[in-house]
């Protein structure tokens, strides 16, 4: 029918990095709350909350994946999940670009940290199990979490062969990483270059959001699924061109992609 | 009149709502025009397929029209109508 066969491991390898790259973002936002729990509430309650809301995660990708693969025709799917995709990328990929360009304030882990730890130290502690620990760590996980759910379920049961598997192995790796590294650093989020991460992820979403939606209503892509690559080449040196008019626009000096300094976080 | 408002819709009811508000937080939020600039460009590229001679050339005009959205969303916050 096409070359996805033979141009199968580029799709791979951007599925995977897209995939790696979106689950780590998020994982370091969900790190910062559950660190701020645990060391403001004590850590049982805070990792029985990161426990839990992984486990109802891992269950949402096993009950809402497999089914959409073996029900769903693949062009439907493909439309469906390809437009959403493209709606995710293009809220992602505007936010990264206003951030890059100092329109909008970037995201501050050391800032929500403080700010999350001043919240909790006002909730009396109880004793025995903490429901404010258990709470918070757990919508912090699950909330953050169910994003890179849905860029799994998303990405992975639109490749074809399915790659959900796959998708969900980069996902867990992602969260093995940043957990690991967390662990080491401990409170230095800020450390991770998490907006131009996020550029990245922007980048990749709007590349399959637009090559599987348009594939979904037939469009016939030159190179099947080597388009990808050049689509993101070609929305990541859009937004370098939007990144550079904005910041001359405001008078700024024009650095490269996503690296502009700014306080606070949003 | 008392200000405060009783939910005393059925449970299912309520959960409908907090589902349907849910993904229009997470399609639409404070971006509507990315939404309904992405249905459009796949709408145009639907009606383009319809012959099947455009079928290649939509290939080149669909990341041209997700663009445009971009930018005009882009542009739309720069000049301060959104944060």
């Amino acid at each position: 029918m096409n070359l996805l066969a033979t141009t199968a491991p580029t799709g791979a390898l951007v599925l995977v990095t897209a995939v790696f790259l979106a689950s780590a973002v998020e994982m370091v936002e969900a790190l910062t709350i559950v660190l701020a729990v645990g060391v403001t509430r004590g850590w049982r309650s805070a990792l029985e909350g990161v426990a839990v809301a992984v486990g109802v995660l891992a269950a949402l990708v096993a009950l809402v994946g497999p089914p959409l693969v073996h029900w769903v025709p693949l062009s439907a799917l493909r439309l469906v999940v390809g437009g959403l995709l493209l709606v995710f990328g293009l809220q992602w990929l505007r936010k990264a670009v206003l951030r890059a360009s100092g329109l909008k304030a970037k995201h501050d882990e050391d800032a929500i940290f403080a700010e999350h730890v001043a919240e909790l130290n006002a909730v009396p502690k109880a004793t025995g199990r903490d429901a404010t620990a258990f709470t918070v760590a757990f919508k912090g996980v699950f909330l953050e979490g169910l994003e890179v759910v849905v860029i799994v379920i998303t990405l992975g049961s639109t490749s074809h062969p399915s790659r959900l598997g796959l998708a969900a192995a980069a996902a867990a790796a992602a969260a093995l990483v940043v957990g690991v590294i967390g662990l080491i650093v401990h409170r230095q989020l800020s450390g991770v270059p998490e907006n131009a991460m996020k550029m990245g992820v922007g980048l990749m979403l709007v590349s399959f959001g637009t090559f599987w939606s348009a594939e979904g209503v037939h469009v016939a892509w030159p190179g099947s699924d080597l388009a990808v690559p050049v689509l993101v080449a070609w929305y990541g040196l859009v937004a370098w061109l939007l990144v550079t008019a904005l910041k001359r626009r405001a008078g700024q000096p024009a650095p490269g992609l996503a690296s502009a300094g700014g306080p606070a976080h949003g | 009149m008392a200000d405060r408002v009783v939910d005393d819709r059925p449970t299912a009811l309520r959960w409908l709502a907090a589902f349907g508000h849910f993904w229009w937080e997470f399609l639409i939020g404070d971006t509507p025009e990315l939404f309904i600039g992405a249905v459009a460009v796949i709408g145009i590229l639907a009606l383009l397929c319809l012959q099947v001679g455009l079928r290649t050339a939509a290939a080149y005009l669909a990341p041209v029209l997700v663009t445009l959205v971009l930018v005009a969303s882009v542009w739309w916050a720069a000049r301060g109508h959104v944060s």
